[in-house]
């Protein structure tokens, strides 16, 4: 019974530290349609830049928000210069052009900073762990549940809700016929593209303390990224939070129950659930 | 018809002076290691004591002058070790082989070191079972077996007497978890779980609380240093195995290049190495000073100490062997000398070197820096991997 409650505990903060790692992902790539690999990248300017200012004496707090602000400044460039040509390319190109960009950022980061782990330390409030009777849990898990809630409500309404967000979808689905009705669709994928940019570096420096930013965290972690969204179908915020929370759980219960197979479980779920649905779980299937 | 002209004179002369210049002739020794991507600081670390080095004792050692050469393998790559070292030994005629960070990259190379008949000081790579491919291989660096056995003896005398481990599932941590518990277990301890922990975990939560919910008087854990250990040391806060009184017991998880990194939650964790950078010898002092001065920010941890070495030792060979590699391979024998980790000497058995090893716990130091301060040392542990 303990290790069954363990379990869920323990599934649930993986799994929104996977969610907040991979929902930026769920913007550029799930939203925009734009196979991102360079998504870590931003993770990773974020949590460099996070590195640098609270290790500076920055507040971590201001620190977290600088370094997310510093990453939309960023990523608004690149997306004007490099994304804007990417968007209208075929698949595989987008691939190897946005890998191209990540392994930029690496050798940026790595040129800079050098190749080991750029911690961020966490204030006081963040450390120690939440006693929940029959186990503890770390605060900054507790944290990252949060954010994990809060983003995904912010995004279920700017989507839903707002006007930026019928032009986005309007955008996303026909382009042309958009911009035809008036839309500047070109300035809708630049704030959207900025958006997902500041939440890739907002995950990876709440992720950090579970996945430690370093020059590499791009490509180490680009798995992970991408079977969340790739689970959760592409188009679908909600979709990759079920299916963060749910490969979250699963892996975690693989971890405590079965930890010779490995990570044999979550990939053969990974494919299996793909092999049925191809489009992902709530994935919109398009033709 | 045996009167000698003018000019066979001159030629004679030439000749012999041309002898002389190659009795001072200049060896070359090859390097081998990453010097770029993910474990790039190896090579940096490598090259940086190697220069240390160079500056303490000069580029000339018994009328030959010495050269490094440097080669990056980016990585794991056994196919372009060997084609390096095939380069260096060819095209470059190098002398001596050295580097070698990982085991598949040093296995690479022991078939041409031993048809070519060149000394091979590997400066890392692990395994024990390396220095038995080849007669011309020799190690500065350490063994699992070496640093983990002591870390298992030194844990009983303190009273410890179960543990369970939690070892990365690759070739190396299942040595580590070997060593540990054949030696706790030979010493009357109990290893009441063993843990093998997938390469590519990230969440060690549900490991650690499998751990403390049996309860050991220890956990021994063996990782990849990097981001692994962040995430592990961490967990092992976190999930209360410090406040329930487990004692962390490790090996090379507390690298000099990542224990600021891994900050606070490090405080107090016990390892079993071969060096520290906070030995305290005026040797290792000069050592670090030295290093610190010549590249500013740079942090002296097991690759500075297995270069330094290496060159030391490279240096004696060349002293009384010059290129001759069956002479050197003689003189490297049972070799020892001062090293900033303390005495150390060539196992003529296993040509590994034997040296000591420290128990050592993370501690501040009076700047507030983390350290590994020693508290305890088992002296001169030969390999321990080969007898098993």
């Amino acid at each position: 019974m303990t290790t069954l409650l363990s379990i869920l505990v323990d599934g649930i903060a993986y799994g929104m530290i996977l969610f907040m790692i991979s929902v930026g992902l769920s913007v550029t790539m799930g939203l925009m349609r734009v196979i991102n690999l360079a998504h870590g990248g931003f993770a990773l300017i974020g949590g460099a830049l996070a590195h640098a200012l609270v290790t500076h004496g920055v507040n971590y707090w201001a620190g977290m928000g600088l370094a997310v602000l510093g990453t939309m400044l960023i990523a608004l460039p690149m997306e004007r210069g490099l994304y804007a040509r990417i968007y209208r390319m075929g698949e595989l190109q987008q691939v190897l052009a946005t890998i191209g960009i990540a392994f930029m950022i690496i050798a940026t980061v790595n040129y800079t900073l050098g190749s080991t782990l750029l911690p961020i330390p966490t204030p006081e409030g963040l450390r120690g762990s939440l006693d929940l009777g029959f186990r503890t849990l770390p605060y900054h898990r507790v944290a990252v549940i949060v954010a994990g809630l809060l983003v995904t409500l912010f995004l279920y309404l700017l989507i839903e809700r707002t006007r930026f967000g019928i032009r986005l979808r309007a955008a996303v689905d026909h382009r042309a016929t958009a911009a035809t009705l008036g839309i500047n669709t070109g300035r809708i994928f630049a704030l959207t593209f900025m958006l997902g940019a500041g939440l890739a570096a907002l995950g990876g420096i709440l992720g950090a303390e579970l996945l430690p930013i370093e020059a590499y965290y791009p490509l180490r972690y680009m798995v992970l990224f991408l079977v969340v969204v790739a689970v959760g179908g592409m188009g679908s915020i909600t979709g990759s939070f079920v299916a963060a929370l749910g490969l979250g759980t699963l892996d975690t219960a693989s971890r405590y129950l079965a930890p010779e197979y490995g990570t044999i479980v979550f990939f053969v779920t990974m494919a299996v659930l793909l092999t049925l649905r191809p489009q992902g779980l709530l994935g919109k299937g398009r033709a | 018809m045996t009167f000698i002209t003018k000019r066979q004179l001159a030629v004679t002369v030439a000749a012999c002076l041309l002898a002389g210049a190659a009795q001072a002739d200049t060896i070359r020794v090859g390097v081998i290691a990453p010097f770029s991507g993910p474990f790039a600081i190896w090579g940096q670390q490598f090259q940086q004591a190697i220069e240390v080095y160079q500056a303490e004792h000069g580029t000339e050692i018994g009328g030959h002058s010495i050269e490094f050469l440097y080669r990056d393998t980016g990585g794991v790559n056994p196919d372009q070790t060997r084609a390096l070292a095939q380069e260096l030994l060819i095209r470059e005629g190098v002398d001596y082989l050295s580097g070698l960070v990982f085991t598949p990259n040093a296995l690479a190379v022991a078939e041409l070191a031993t048809q070519s008949e060149t000394p091979t000081v590997i400066m890392n790579a692990a395994t024990s079972m390396i220095t038995t491919q080849s007669d011309y291989f020799l190690r500065t660096g350490f063994t699992l077996w070496q640093v983990t056995v002591p870390m298992a003896d030194w844990a009983l005398a303190q009273g410890i007497t179960t543990a369970v481990t939690a070892v990365t599932d690759y070739g190396p941590g299942i040595d580590a978890e070997n060593a540990f518990r054949s030696a706790f277990e030979a010493g009357g301890g109990t290893v009441l779980d063993a843990i093998r922990m997938p390469i590519q975990t990230t969440d060690f939560a549900p490991f650690m609380q499998r751990v403390r919910d049996q309860a050991p008087a220890a956990v021994f854990g063996f990782l990849p240093a990097g981001p692994p250990t962040y995430a592990f040391t961490r967990a092992y806060n976190e999930n209360g195995l410090r406040e329930a009184g487990i004692t962390f017991l490790g090996t090379g998880e507390t690298d000099e290049t990542t224990l600021e990194a891994l900050g606070e939650p490090a405080m107090g964790l016990h390892t079993a190495y071969h060096y520290s950078a906070a030995h305290e010898s005026e040797m290792n002092h000069a050592f670090t000073a030295r290093l610190a001065e010549m590249f500013p920010g740079s942090v002296a941890n097991l690759a500075s100490v297995g270069a330094y070495d290496g060159a030391a030792l490279i240096y004696h060979m060349v002293e009384v062997a010059g290129s001759d590699g069956p002479a050197a391979m003689q003189a490297a024998m049972g070799h020892a000398w001062e090293s900033p980790r303390g005495p150390v000497s060539i196992d003529p058995a296993t040509r590994h070197i034997t040296q000591n090893v420290y128990i050592r716990m993370v501690d501040r130091d009076a700047e507030g820096r983390l350290i590994n301060r020693e508290i305890d040392t088992i002296e001169a542990v030969p390999d321990l991997g080969l007898s098993q």
